[in-house]
């Protein structure tokens, strides 16, 4: 035993820039970088909240800055990356859900994807009509 | 004869413990004919250029789960891999990604076949049962909820497709915890409650962040990605439920 | 093993997913595009006084709560896993900065919004 285990010398690869070895890999990456600007958004909102709390004034401060073309540019970024948000969101869907199973037939990986963004869709559309 | 001969050129990662610091490329010029797989390609150089090369190998048929490689760096088996699909272009072979490198193209498995056996990769009966009492009956549909999982051939193919697995080998991964959820979907099974304190865990289904290529990769369309997934919605309903009401056997 | 209590971030990642994906789109093109940029909405839509109004109605603060709050968590446990991915492993000072950063905002939320 100890003979043999001393020709051994198993060797240990490094993960370094693992991400980079496959574009399954940046695909998944850029998934869950969407975070950082969800976050974002989330922070913009909440010091739009705490203006609020403040009264009129530090209010139209903020609803200012909003208005500055590095803003809309931003928030332009941001709404790409939410709607890379909602097609990954339901790409990864099949993966999360039980097996549903239609008259014994599995129900395929893209029916679910499609009827997920679908909703999506027309839960966004139905949001911005009431906005309107 | 010989110039009509088609030839490719395969990139193996060497490693022998004896005498390399580290893993190296080593060049070999095959003959080929279309039908030869990677493996056959591998097999000739061992047979005919170099007798040093060392890889596993053995049913040649993909089912016995032991040609993965990487192949151009994807996780493939040798022996379900064509050389025509490369030929002009050379091609590179190394070990599995994120085990040790035993040997060339052989990785260390001995992690993988410890955690195999922890989960209990058998049906465990609800109660005994005597012989009097026949054989289980199961509907289509409950054959249904684990017969793709049911398919795994042990390959190892999904753990090099694993960066969880790669960054933290602690996460027991996504072939084994596929089988996991085969034997706890099976409706024969009674050992649901033994196999969840592991499952429930940091190494267990909470360790996966949905990566997903290991369904991608996986020769045998077991989908570990949705195995593990499909378990987290209820694994966190028991972490909450379990205040409020009595932990039932094995749920 | 022990068990993990990832299902407590887990739910609110999941929950935040979900409506980034049902709401969020339509939120940041009316937010941050449509009214600052006057393009199809006026700019009254984001009125102070609307805004006030919006936000001392129970229906009003609980929408904005969930906005706020489930976005971060849902950011958060990815930012989380980002680091692990990076590198940086499940430590005290990632936990801090991935949970603790977020709870803290959480509490602030609460806080600006109640009183309104
Ligand atoms: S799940 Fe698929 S890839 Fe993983 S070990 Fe089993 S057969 Fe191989
Ligand atoms: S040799 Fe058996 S799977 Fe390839």
């Amino acid at each position: 035993m100890s003979a043999q285990m001393d020709k051994r010398r198993p060797y240990v690869r490094s993960m370094n820039s693992w991400w980079k070895r496959d574009p399954f890999f940046v695909r998944y990456m850029v998934m869950e970088a969407t975070s950082v600007l969800v976050a974002l958004y989330a922070v913009i909102l909440l010091v739009g909240l705490l203006r609020l709390s403040q009264g009129e004034a530090a209010f139209n401060g903020w609803l200012g800055a909003l208005e500055s073309g590095p803003s809309i540019l931003l928030h332009v970024l941001i709404l790409v990356v939410f709607l890379y948000h909602l097609w990954s969101w339901f790409k990864v869907m099949p993966k999360t859900l039980p097996m549903i199973f239609v008259n014994g037939k599995k129900l395929p990986a893209d029916t679910i994807t499609y009827t997920g963004v679908l909703l999506a869709v027309v839960v966004n559309l139905i949001v911005l009509i009431i906005l309107v | 004869m010989a110039d009509t001969t088609k030839t490719i050129e395969i990139e193996v990662l060497r490693y022998r413990p004896e005498q390399d610091k580290e893993p190296f490329f080593q060049t070999y010029t095959v003959p080929f004919e279309d039908d030869w797989s990677v493996l056959q390609g591998l097999q000739y150089i061992k047979d005919d250029l170099d007798g040093t090369l060392s890889f596993r190998w053995s049913c040649r048929m993909a089912i016995c789960g032991s040609c993965g490689m990487m192949i151009d760096g994807k996780p493939r088996l040798a022996c379900r891999t064509f050389l025509r699909h490369y030929h002009p272009n050379k091609l590179r072979v190394g070990p599995l990604e994120h085990f040790p490198i035993e040997r060339d193209l052989v990785v260390v498995v001995e992690d993988f076949i410890r955690k195999l056996e922890s989960i209990k990769p058998y049906i465990i009966p609800k109660e005994p049962r005597k012989l009097e009492q026949g054989e289980y009956l199961q509907t289509p549909a409950q054959l249904e909820q684990f017969r793709q999982f049911s398919g795994c051939i042990n390959c190892m193919l999904c753990y090099a497709a694993c960066p969880q697995y790669g960054l933290d080998s602690k996460f027991t991964g996504p072939g084994v915890l596929a089988l996991m959820h085969r034997y706890n979907a099976d409706s024969r099974d009674g050992g649901r409650g033994e196999r969840m304190a592991l499952g429930h865990s940091e190494e267990g289904f909470w360790g996966c962040t949905a990566v997903t290529y290991c369904s991608e990769v996986c020769p045998k369309d077991v989908d570990p990605a949705n195995a593990i997934n499909q378990n987290k919605m209820g694994s966190a309903i028991d972490y909450f439920l379990r205040f409020v009401a009595p932990r039932g056997a094995g749920k | 093993m022990t068990r993990s209590n990832a299902p407590l971030v887990w739910s609110l990642f999941g929950a935040g997913g979900v409506l980034a994906a049902l709401v969020g789109p339509a939120l940041v093109f009316v937010t941050g595009i449509a009214v600052p940029a006057g393009i199809l909405m006026s700019h009254d839509l984001m009125s102070y006084q609307r805004m006030f109004g919006f936000a001392q109605s129970w229906a009003g603060k609980i929408i904005i709560l969930a906005v706020i709050v489930l976005f971060l968590w849902h950011a958060a446990l990815r930012i989380f896993h980002m680091l692990h991915d990076f590198g940086i492993h499940p430590g005290v000072a990632s936990k801090l900065i991935c949970f603790g950063l977020p709870f803290l905002c959480t509490v602030a939320a609460f806080y600006w919004v109640l009183p309104i």
